[in-house]
């Protein structure tokens, strides 16, 4: 019974481990693709219209609602320490430094990580991919490279996005539902925001999150079943697995940037 | 891959409005400048700095001109302050460099006072005439303590 459990444990820190050296290699390959000639616009432009595009209305009507409850909420706080003044710097450096890019990362995660992972991996099922091996395309680089590149190039234009239809939101707020100043609002916002640690470290979050769930729908996708049951789990599981990341990611990348 | 004039449009405009929201950030709100124009490094010696933090605003009339670049501890063990200051600036020599609280309790930044002299200061030069930061901890104690010691004599 006890080697069992331990022969069971060993199994599946084999397994771990495995899973994690193929992801690596599979990172690797994707990002020497898609930085090989010959480049192909077309695809780019096409599957930047697919996870860009496609993401815009989502990630804006969802920054403008964030930062209408922001703005609310941060309101009621400093109101009680007298500083309502500083609305406009409170919510320009949560939304800059930290909501902007993680909120937009895990919308993407749902809205295009998962119709990435679902494509790809019905591609693999109906061996749509095999056949392009049999005329010696090279499906990391033909499918699975363009997505990910026009993903993670899509990230931080839509994280910024975001964050200025947040500011608009508790703008919308703070002005001209409980009446600040709106020159304050905007001075407090731009003297409390730096381009060096706060917009640089926005967009290099954007840039990682980006990178990541492109990663994992790819591989997700990529390395599926060959049925429709488990193309629908590798959808799932993208889902689960890239907001995670992201979320541990988040920490990784704001304390080594700050510290 | 047949192309389609529409869909690049619509991809076209998608990157110009996110290019756009990025140069928001980073222009209007970071302040950020593609010539990054090296302002004019001055130093600065003071006894107490207080609660003065790097990235502080410089100012001079109450017009911000820099920011405090570095903090470091000089061999004689007093605070040394590098600080930048708009490149076309024109400081005399004998201006003279204070640390000012913002309100009672707000942020310390450092006061230019310019003097009356010709020659300028230059990159890399120290300010001469230094006025610390007030301990607002000191001046209520000596406050206390005058009150305390004016008390006990009128009881007397």
């Amino acid at each position: 019974m006890i080697q069992a459990a331990i022969e069971r444990l060993g199994a599946r820190a084999t397994h771990f481990v495995l899973e994690l050296g193929r992801i690596g290699t599979f990172f690797g390959v994707l990002w020497l693709q898609a930085l090989k000639p010959p480049f192909r616009p077309r695809r780019l432009v096409r599957e930047i219209y697919d996870s860009g595009v496609l993401s815009l209305a989502l990630v804006c009507a969802s920054g403008l609602t964030v930062g209408l409850v922001l703005g609310l909420q941060l309101h009621y706080v400093l109101v009680r320490f007298g500083a309502e003044e500083s609305l406009g710097a409170v919510v320009g450096l949560t939304l800059i430094r930290e909501l902007g890019p993680v909120l937009t990362a895990l919308l993407v995660t749902g809205r295009a990580g998962s119709a990435m992972a679902a494509e790809i991996g019905v591609m693999a099922a109906t061996e749509q991919i095999d056949g392009m091996r049999t005329l010696a395309v090279d499906p990391m680089h033909y499918v699975v490279a363009p997505k990910a590149l026009a993903l993670t190039l899509s990230l931080p234009l839509l994280s910024c996005l975001f964050i200025v239809f947040s500011i608009f939101g508790a703008y919308l707020i703070g002005v001209v539902l409980l009446g600040l100043d709106a020159g304050v609002y905007m001075s407090s916002l731009e003297q409390a925001v730096e381009f060096d640690p706060d917009v640089l470290g926005s967009l290099i979050k954007a840039l990682v999150f980006g990178a990541l769930i492109s990663l994992i729908a790819t591989y997700r996708g990529y390395h599926s079943g060959r049925s429709a049951e488990a193309v629908g789990r590798s959808t799932t599981s993208t889902v689960v697995t890239a907001s995670v990341c992201i979320l541990l990611a988040d920490y990784v990348v704001t304390s080594l940037w700050e510290f | 891959m047949q192309s389609s004039p529409t869909r690049d449009l619509i991809v076209g405009l998608f990157v110009g409005i996110g290019l756009l929201a990025v140069g928001y950030l980073s222009l209007n709100l970071g302040g950020f400048s593609l010539t990054p124009d090296r302002g004019l490094q001055l130093h600065a010696t003071f006894n107490q700095i207080g609660g003065l933090a790097e990235r502080a605003p410089v100012v001079v009339s109450g017009v911000r001109v820099g920011r405090v670049k570095r903090i470091a501890l000089a061999d004689d063990l007093r605070a040394r302050v590098t600080f930048e200051v708009n490149a076309g600036l024109e400081l005399p020599v004998d201006t003279s460099a204070s640390i000012r609280t913002a309100g009672l309790l707000g942020d310390q930044f450092i006061e230019l006072e310019p003097g009356a002299e010709d020659a300028l200061l230059g990159e890399g030069d120290e300010i001469g005439f230094t006025e610390s930061a007030l301990s607002i901890e000191k001046l209520v104690g000596s406050l206390v303590h005058d009150a305390g010691l004016g008390g006990g004599e009128e009881s007397e």
